[in-house]
């Protein structure tokens, strides 16, 4: 429990700089083996997307990551710091927006709620919080209830209640599998923009291979049993992306395709 | 509109019986059932003020002294056992065994430690309240979205956040159903403790003017009883309907 209490104390993370380092992380559900030998370096300022077939223990991670639960073997620190709770620098969006929502609280108060926990006062509170809502484009619906909201808006309420903390990094579990198509494009090019505004540091959950390349400086690809590392790939797809010509570009398409043979090669024998 | 609409909707029924009992009851000459235009103006004289001084406001005071400490141990009470599950599936049968004990049994004991005055009469109605908001309670706490749990941990909030903006109002609509059976039960302790306890309430009253033959005044105690409950109910349905509005709109 030794987590530096304000990130405003420490010094910005460099771009490019290991922020969160992920040492031989294995885990174990009794004696299910889930996770193998994993190891990556996550850079600050990186958005890093971690792929692999449903199962693969995806979530597992990610929770090693944050704290939450804590590997079989191995270690995760951040910035040198060993996690073992859940870190003030760093904030999760969950998959399942509708639950991880407070249904008594209106939308402003579910972004507030974790920073009464900090020492800030009221009203700064409450700028903070109106910021992040206006930032995800819900200024106009503070005082609704979060379940008054659409699926989509109410995934982008979790993700300004991780943005009003002001973390350096923010983990994501598939947070966008369970809306529509169309919200889906928006919420990406929403986290991207949001991404490249603040600086921050995003790992995000999903077994959709196309969303994995378009949101990703690096994709980490999963697969095997015990999960282990498969690939990490960078994806040089530049700053400014665009649904329609990032994706068509021969560039995506050819790290489409190796992600796509990747996880295929992983999963078909797998099953036998 | 739509309000004075819904006000009058739920009140021609009770405009009609009442009604009715004065056109049926004018010319009575039992003595056990008076006219009702009668009673009314014993009322009036018996009630507006001496009676409101002296009798109401004793019982009114410890109905809600009552109801309040209940409200107070059982919700907290049932936080901390709805939090340590190994703690109260040891002590759910006991509790299932005092929650199934009608509360006035132990009326005999009470009388014994506690005499006939305010604390008995206040125990007894905050003890036979308790049991519905102590369970109800540890259930709502009991249901809490796990989901939401790994929220509140990775924001790193201390358990006294988690109890004041999670578990006790993902408890509310449960400690509010537990809340209303318990008032209604604190009317019925309330009238019991106060016609076998030493004077004073308008239990008392209802008892008194019965042995003193003042059949009058008893059926204007009754009527007084009918009413302080049915406030206390409505009360309670206004705080309900303000504190859990978002229940309410969720799932209407
Ligand atoms: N608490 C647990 N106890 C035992 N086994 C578990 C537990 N949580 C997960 N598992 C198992 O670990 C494996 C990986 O689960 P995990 O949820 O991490 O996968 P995932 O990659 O996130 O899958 P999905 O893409 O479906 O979300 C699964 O086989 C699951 O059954
Ligand atoms: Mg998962």
């Amino acid at each position: 429990m030794n987590q530096p209490a304000a990130n405003q104390e420490l010094p910005a993370p460099q771009p490019g700089q290991t922020l969160l380092s992920v040492r031989n992380v294995s885990k174990k559900y009794g004696p299910n083996e889930i996770l193998g030998d994993i190891s990556v370096d996550v850079r600050a300022g990186e958005f890093l997307c971690i792929v692999g077939p449903s199962g693969a223990g995806k979530t597992t991670l990610l929770q090693c990551l944050s704290g939450l639960l804590a590997p079989t073997s191995g270690s995760v620190s951040l910035r040198g710091v060993e996690v073992s709770e859940p870190p003030a620098e760093m904030a999760i969006v969950f998959q399942d927006y509708s639950r991880s929502l407070m249904p008594w609280l209106s939308v402003l108060d579910n972004v507030a709620l974790p920073l009464r926990s900090t020492k800030m006062a009221k009203a700064e509170i409450k700028k903070k919080s109106t910021a992040a809502l206006e930032e995800v484009g819900l200024a106009g619906h503070l005082d609704k209830y979060p379940w008054q909201l659409s699926g989509g808006m109410q995934q982008r309420v979790a993700i300004a209640r991780a943005l009003a903390f002001e973390p350096a990094i923010v983990l994501m579990d598939e947070p966008f599998a369970s809306v529509d198509a169309q919200t889906r494009s928006d919420l990406e090019d929403l986290t991207l923009k949001v991404k490249q505004h603040l600086g921050i540091t995003i790992v995000l959950v999903t077994h959709d291979i196309d969303e994995a390349v378009y949101l990703s400086d690096r994709v980490l690809v999963l697969g095997g049993r015990p999960t282990e590392v498969v690939d990490l790939i960078e994806t040089h797809l530049g700053e400014d992306r665009d649904q329609i010509t990032t994706k068509s570009t021969p560039q995506f398409a050819e790290l489409r395709a190796r992600v796509y043979q990747e996880i295929r090669r992983q999963t078909v024998p797998a099953q036998s | 509109m739509k309000a004075l609409k819904n006000i009058l909707w739920e009140l021609w029924l009770p405009i009609v019986l009442v009604g009715l009992w004065l056109v049926l009851s004018a010319g009575s000459k039992t003595f056990y059932f008076p006219p009702l235009a009668r009673i009314m103006d014993k009322f009036v004289h018996v009630w507006f003020f001496d009676g409101i001084l002296k009798d109401l406001t004793p019982s009114l005071g410890r109905i809600l002294l009552g109801f309040i400490l209940a409200l107070v141990v059982g919700v907290a009470g049932g936080t901390l056992l709805g939090l340590l599950r190994r703690t109260e599936e040891a002590l759910r049968p006991v509790l299932e065994f005092l929650r199934s004990t009608p509360g006035v049994a132990l009326l005999p004991i009470a009388t014994l430690f506690l005499g006939v005055g305010q604390e008995m009469k206040v125990f007894m109605i905050a003890l036979a309240c308790t049991w519905p908001i102590l369970l109800n309670t540890i259930d709502g706490v009991r249901s809490v979205e796990p989901v939401l749990l790994q929220v509140a941990r990775s924001y790193r909030m201390t358990m006294w956040e988690r109890i004041r903006f999670i578990y006790i109002p993902n408890a509310s609509p449960q400690i509010f159903a537990g809340g209303r059976l318990s008032l209604a039960i604190a009317a019925v302790v309330m009238v019991v403790t106060e016609m076998i306890g030493s004077p004073g309430g308008v239990g008392y009253f209802v008892l008194n003017a019965q042995r003193n033959f003042d059949i009058l005044s008893m059926w204007t105690g009754i009527i007084m009883l009918g009413l302080l409950g049915y406030l206390l109910n409505l009360a309670f349905r206004l705080a309900e309907n303000r504190i859990l509005r978002w229940h309410h709109i969720k799932n209407a």
